[in-house]
């Protein structure tokens, strides 16, 4: 009880002291504020690309290649093929009784990005008609879907953000045609938002296209022995040649390469600057300690012992580092939650688009990683401090 | 010079807070080394480019193949030296898509247009004379473990052959290398006859991906571009050409703007150095007042303690960031070696290490300024009597 009396005493004066060396403890807290905000927006990219990807798809779709394609681009599904396809046994069906079964093809347009003219692959996807029954966490949130048969294209959320002249009303020019945008659309944030969506058969004819690059169908039953079912059913087909993925599965492949790159570059920065900081603040609660090393040999003098001397010093860094952690994470938050980027995905070859994710999971891993910081820069010092000798700490004043 | 055991003296006067002051400096440019490298890497696509060489590629986008017979047509356009073609193959190796990029060329046009490839002499006729060939990069081939000499197998995910399989064997002839490192990234590529791959493919005979053209003057870049577009204009496969180095600049735009986060990154990294280093400094210069009143004692002028302060933040900031930059020079070949070929290879380019020095004399004149100018301004009596 005594004990903690004097750890009590003692950080209470450290803490009232604060103010008389305020640019010290500044200094503590921007650099570890530095450090999370860099360490949490780098990772929050990370998980706003991993968000895109991981929502898309349901287990109860499939999507059909090719055998052997890992990508819509290099993908082909001859004509004959998407029309035997919807008739397999598995496909669900509407309460109409149609298949809920679109063969789509996908081709690349070139747009600059906003305020810049260089080209950028952005993907433009024909769609049948079902595909808006199979995907029904489509809506679209201005302007009115496409007709078939004509050249109008809705357009994905974040491909609007990114891309200029992708408003409702205006009009873009592709190959030998021109297409007038009559609605922009939401899937929840998945990778069609940075997509363009037009009806297949003008695609097809405006692309000079003569087959199609995958069919997406809903199963009735997605549990896995009905997907493997349906694969089963594909495979053994001689009239086709193609593979059969679950969305899901698909699209974590999409993901792979892009989401390896920016996952290394974000801990390897952030890995270095915690060091950097580490040695920062090591500094800090050192010059702390050695201005105020009368001070403590006095209270060790008049009997404090060693132990709350430690524990206070240890107290201030925590306190510091942990405000620069709820700093650091705030800015982070302010800064660039919701902030949206596209780059090249390199898997596909197109465009993808995603929002910075600032998770209360990061702003925690941030917080951890500031007050594991404070605790490895204060434990020395404090160490330092409490083993100076009392003759040795006196005698320099 | 004849300083420099004073500023010496001065700097280590507190080990342990130099040391640790140093160590962070160093943390710093360490990762400014690696991150520039990375940065330089997406962008070296356009360093590496040569002003004589135009890309032609489809007007509306680059992965439409444009008809073979527009080489000729190309060829005849005035102030063309050479045309060389090259198509996408799709490459799928061992399970993986795009694991390298493979390119169907004419062999001679094609090494011809690029003489920063290196190969050998008798590899080269191999490759052109062998219509199964194949060459490949060196850091592909020890990637892989391939033996020149050996059958290739290599699945496209695009071409099926006549009888539908999608599974390519080609002999490996060749080993491609290049000099600069910024080309090397470039030389991890397989690269295959067209003749023999464009008579077993199924579909898409007599199409080409793109066309590089080499011209004699590369002030007519611009000119020259546009007589090329003016040849197909309205016709099915209309055409886009432009300087490689537009073209690679474009390329690395589609990523992003890595240069920009890279920045930002590092703005951070050196705004936390600069208030941590500033203190430092600042503190380590109010402890020694008394010292620095007996140098002016002693007949030191202002201007030369001013100067003394300074030099001491130089100093520091130079150490730091001089071991920080040899160290990422040093680490990036293990490195390279580490991530297998799998990323373009990363190396420190000499602009980075002039960047370095820039930003650490600047941070250290930022730094080192307001303790110099207190140092000037002491006066010997108070400095003297406050202790």
């Amino acid at each position: 009880m005594r004990g903690l009396n004097q750890v009590a005493q003692i950080t209470l004066i450290n803490l009232r002291t604060i103010p008389q060396r305020l640019g010290t403890s500044l200094v503590v807290v921007i650099g570890i504020a530095g450090v999370v905000g860099v360490l949490v927006s780098v990772l929050a990219m990370s998980e706003g690309f991993h968000h895109t990807l991981a929502s898309t798809g349901r287990q109860d779709r499939v999507i059909i290649l090719r055998s052997g394609s890992d990508s819509e681009l290099s993908s082909g599904v001859a004509r004959d093929q998407a029309t035997l396809l919807p008739a397999l046994p598995g496909v669900a069906r509407d309460p109409r009784g149609a298949p809920l079964a679109s063969a789509e093809i996908m081709v690349m347009v070139d747009l600059p990005r906003k305020g810049r003219t260089d080209p950028n692959n952005v993907p433009f996807r024909g769609v049948q008609p079902a595909a808006f029954a199979i995907r029904d966490e489509l809506r679209i949130t201005a302007g009115r879907p496409f007709e078939r048969g004509v050249r109008e294209v809705i357009v994905g959320r974040k491909a609007s953000e990114q891309f200029a002249g992708l408003d409702v009303g205006s009009r873009i020019a592709f190959r030998d045609s021109d297409w007038t945008v009559v609605g922009i659309f939401e899937t929840g944030g998945d990778v069609h938002e940075s997509e363009i969506w037009g009806d297949a058969e003008v695609t097809m004819s405006a692309f000079r296209r003569e087959g199609y690059q995958s069919v997406t169908a809903r199963l009735a039953d997605g549990s896995d022995a009905a997907v493997a079912a349906f694969r089963g059913s594909v495979s053994h087909d001689p009239r086709f040649s193609l593979t059969v993925l679950r969305e899901p599965e698909y699209y974590a492949k999409q993901a792979k390469v892009l989401s390896t790159l920016i996952n290394i570059l974000g801990y390897t920065v952030a890995t270095f600057m915690a060091i950097g900081a580490t040695l920062g603040a090591l500094n800090c609660m050192y010059s702390a300690i050695a201005s105020r090393q009368v001070e403590i040999a006095t209270l060790r003098a008049i009997g404090f012992s060693g132990a709350p001397v430690v524990i206070s010093v240890m107290i201030e860094a925590l306190l510091l580092s942990a405000l620069g952690g709820a700093f650091g994470g705030a800015l982070a938050y302010l800064y660039c939650n919701g902030a949206s980027v596209s780059t090249l995905n390199f898997n596909t070859f197109s465009q993808v688009a995603f929002d910075f994710r600032v998770t209360p999971a990061l702003l925690l891993q941030g917080f951890l990683w500031a007050v594991v910081i404070g605790a490895v820069g204060g434990l020395f010092p404090a160490i330092r401090a409490a083993r100076l000798p009392v003759t040795v700490a006196l005698r320099t004043l | 010079m004849k300083y420099l055991p004073l500023l010496w003296a001065g700097l280590f006067r507190k080990k342990t807070r130099t040391i640790l002051t140093l160590l962070s400096i160093f943390v710093a440019f360490l990762l400014f080394g690696l991150l520039q490298a990375v940065a330089v890497a997406f962008e070296s696509g356009a360093d590496s480019a040569d002003a004589k060489r135009l890309l032609t590629t489809a007007r509306y986008s680059i992965i439409e193949p444009l008809p073979i017979s527009y080489l000729r047509q190309i060829e005849r356009v005035p102030g063309v030296q050479g045309v060389a073609y090259a198509d996408w193959f799709g490459a799928k190796y061992q399970n993986e898509s795009n694991a390298f990029p493979v390119f169907a060329v004419d062999p001679k046009r094609y090494l011809d247009m690029y003489p920063e490839f290196l190969i050998a002499p008798e590899q080269r006729e191999a490759f052109i004379k062998t219509r199964t060939a194949a060459v490949a990069g060196k850091r592909l081939i020890e990637r892989f473990g391939w033996k020149v000499g050996q059958r290739l197998p290599i699945g496209s995910e695009i071409h099926p052959k006549a009888d539908g399989s999608m599974s390519w064997e080609f002999d490996l002839v060749g080993a491609l290398d290049a000099d600069d490192p910024a080309v090397r990234g470039n030389t991890d590529v397989v690269l295959i006859n067209v003749a023999f791959f464009d008579e077993a493919r199924q579909s898409g005979k007599g199409r080409t991906g793109w066309y590089i053209v080499r011209i004699e003057d590369s002030a007519r870049a611009r000119a020259i571009s546009a007589a090329i577009d003016a040849q197909f204009t309205n016709s099915p496969n209309e055409t886009k050409t432009q300087p490689e180095k537009e073209f690679a600049i474009g390329f690395a735009k589609q990523i992003g703007d890595i240069g920009a986060l890279v920045s930002r990154i590092l703005a951070a990294v050196f705004f936390t150095i600069l208030i941590l280093t500033g203190n430092t400094m600042a503190q380590s210069i109010r402890e020694r007042i008394p010292e620095l009143a007996i140098l002016k004692t002693i007949g030191f002028s202002d201007g030369r303690v001013t100067v003394l302060v300074l030099a001491e933040a130089v100093l520091l900031l130079l150490l730091g960031s001089g071991f920080g930059m040899l160290v990422a020079t040093g680490l990036l070949p293990t490195l390279n070696q580490a991530t297998g070929g799998r990323f373009p290879p990363l190396f420190v380019h000499p602009s980075t290490w002039l960047f370095a020095l820039g930003v650490a004399v600047t941070l250290a004149l930022v730094i080192g300024l307001p303790p110099a100018l207190r140092a000037r301004r002491l006066k010997i009596v108070d400095a003297l009597a406050g202790h």
